[in-house]
């Protein structure tokens, strides 16, 4: 079990939060209202300075899935070496969390892709436009809904011809 | 010069009264970017006072692709992230499919990828250093370092029958075993290396004009590599004593006798260093690999249906051919637990990480790739303000940042 067990059980009681273990990966599971505040106090006083990745699965067709996206920050405390993956739930309509920018610098770009494949508004981050897509897209590509073929946006994408420009 | 990350929401290039700045469009088309990206550069003079990145002009979907082809199929799309050393990118999608999976490897098939991952390191850095020394107009050491990179091209056509992009790891092993002359490639190649690596120490290490580009541009202090997600040779070069070959030991590492380079320069000059000294580095590793080679076989024995047969089973047997296309056809493949899993490897660039989220069936439900290029190109902008236009190429050429593997 993970060093931070004890120090996040102490600040917001050992009951809201759920531990997994899968091989070497331990997981702690919390609610996307307590996220921003469970980031700072693993940051602050636990010690994990770096934000290895911020991603997002959506969980549409998952098996078993309660949740439509679930948002995976990978930590990692440099100087131990310990790796803590912190997991967290959000629906739609407006799927929306806190973002850790004020907390990581390297969060910045994460978001923004997670912004731009899963439609997952981060409060709070500077920048938050697309980063990948163009920004006259619409659609959210790597949500479960969305065809892997696409909309027939390719087809439809403005063209700048040699005269117009 | 101490270093101030610039916030880039409060400073207002904007304003009327900052009307003589202007602005550079770098890329998307240029040659000192080596791949399509594009930054909106605002200038005062030939003072960068601005940077915005405008990325995704490769993004082809490559994690969307993940999701409709199987574990071993999708190894032909990670080859294509990071090109210049594609299998270090198969190794890593490996490393976590069969940590997903719980499969250990032979030991044979683990010394054959840790030479194969070391080669590729050196495959990324000698492109990397030649080019960031081309861009800054050394075109020797450039030339000097590609020859040895077509030695490096010839053993992975030596290995797997494709000279770029290999596709040469598989679930559970590679595709095919090594031969004698693979063995005695690698062999020549490491004869040769020191050598010519010598050759281009000597035309940059101490080269006054390439110190006085390289030195003190682009600092990036160890808080701030540790905040910018930073890992890999950046890292290191601004003292983050990190190498997941070291911390998180994996393949054969644990078996080689190697250091961890590190510097606390933080510069362009010391990633240069850093480069340069990993690539020794990984020589040792391949020298004492490549004597060692256990014997046995090369693939997990199949006994469960995840890994593929050995071919001549399939060519000459008709149990091994009916594996083969059990694992193979779409509606058949193998069993998977449904769990998600995070792996990193130590890939040239950095860490390279795999999140894998498994639904049961032999295609990943989700497959996310941690590209290191990315992490760090977000650095850019905040390292950037206050240098030269003539310093962004040496910056960027010292993140090295690959476009395939920043966009996938």
């Amino acid at each position: 079990m993970s060093s931070a067990a004890p120090l996040l059980a102490e600040h917001f009681g050992a009951d809201s939060l759920v531990w997994s273990q899968n091989r070497d990966n331990v997981r702690v599971n919390v609610g996307e209202d307590r996220v921003f505040e469970v980031l700072k106090c693993l940051k602050m006083l636990g010690g994990f300075d770096m934000l290895v990745d911020v991603t997002g699965v959506d969980e549409l067709e998952y098996p078993d899935a309660t949740d439509r996206f679930r948002v995976v920050y990978c930590l990692l405390n440099t100087e131990t070496g310990e790796r803590l993956i912190v997991l967290t739930y959000v629906n739609d309509p407006n799927p929306t969390l806190p973002s850790a920018y004020p907390l990581w610098k390297g969060a910045d770009w994460m978001e923004r892709e997670v912004f731009d494949m899963f439609g997952i508004r981060f409060t709070g981050h500077p920048d938050l436009r697309r980063i990948l897509m163009p920004e006259e897209f619409t659609d959210y590509p790597l949500r479960k809904d969305y065809p892997l073929r696409g909309r027939g946006e390719r087809h439809n994408f403005p063209v700048i011809t040699r005269s117009e420009s | 010069m101490p270093f101030e990350v610039s916030d880039l929401m409060t400073d207002d290039v904007d304003s009327a009264d900052k009307e003589y700045l202007w602005t550079l469009n770098f890329g998307p088309q240029h040659p000192a970017t080596h791949t399509t990206l594009r930054l909106i550069l605002t200038l005062d003079g030939e003072k960068v006072v601005k940077a915005v990145p405008d990325i995704g002009y490769l993004h082809s979907g490559f994690e969307k692709l993940a999701e409709d082809l199987d574990y071993n199929q999708y190894v032909t799309i990670v080859d294509r992230m990071n090109y210049l050393s594609p299998l270090a990118n198969e190794i890593a999608w490996h490393h976590a499919v069969e940590k997903l999976l719980g499969i250990e490897l032979t030991p044979r098939c683990k010394y054959i990828r840790t030479i194969i991952a070391e080669l590729m390191r050196l495959h990324d850095h000698l492109l990397n250093t030649g080019t960031s020394a081309l861009d800054l107009g050394a075109f020797t050491a450039f030339l000097y370092f590609f020859q040895q990179r077509e030695l490096i091209y010839d053993i992975c056509e030596s290995a797997s029958g494709q000279r770029f992009h290999s596709s040469y790891t598989r679930v559970g092993g590679v595709l095919y075993d090594v031969t004698t002359d693979w063995v005695n490639k690698v062999r020549s190649f490491c004869n040769g290396f020191r050598a010519v690596h010598a050759e281009v120490d000597g035309l940059l290490t101490r080269n006054r004009i390439f110190i006085d580009r390289t030195k003190g541009v682009g600092v990036l202090s160890k808080e701030d590599a540790i905040n910018f997600s930073c890992t890999g040779p950046i890292a290191r070069a601004s003292g983050v004593v990190r190498d997941l070959r070291k911390d998180e030991p994996y393949l054969a590492y644990p078996d080689f006798d190697f250091k961890v380079i590190c510097t606390n320069g933080g510069d362009c000059y010391a990633r240069y260093l850093v480069r340069m000294h990993e690539m020794l580095e990984s020589i040792k590793i391949i020298e004492q690999a490549i004597e060692n080679i256990p014997a046995g076989p090369i693939n997990v024995d199949p006994e469960g249906k995840a890994v593929l047969p050995n071919k001549s089973n399939v060519y000459q047997s008709i149990e091994g051919l009916i594996h083969h296309f059990e694992v193979i056809m779409p509606n058949r493949g193998f069993p998977t637990p449904t769990e998600s899993i995070y792996a990193a490897t130590e890939s040239p660039n950095g860490e390279l990480g795999f999140y894998i989220t498994a639904d049961g069936t032999s295609k990943p439900y989700r497959a996310r790739c941690r590209p290191p290029s990315y992490i760090h190109f977000s650095v850019f902008p905040h390292i950037i303000p206050g240098l030269m236009l003539s310093d962004v190429v040496a910056v960027l050429g010292s993140l090295n940042i690959i476009a395939a593997e920043l966009d996938r």
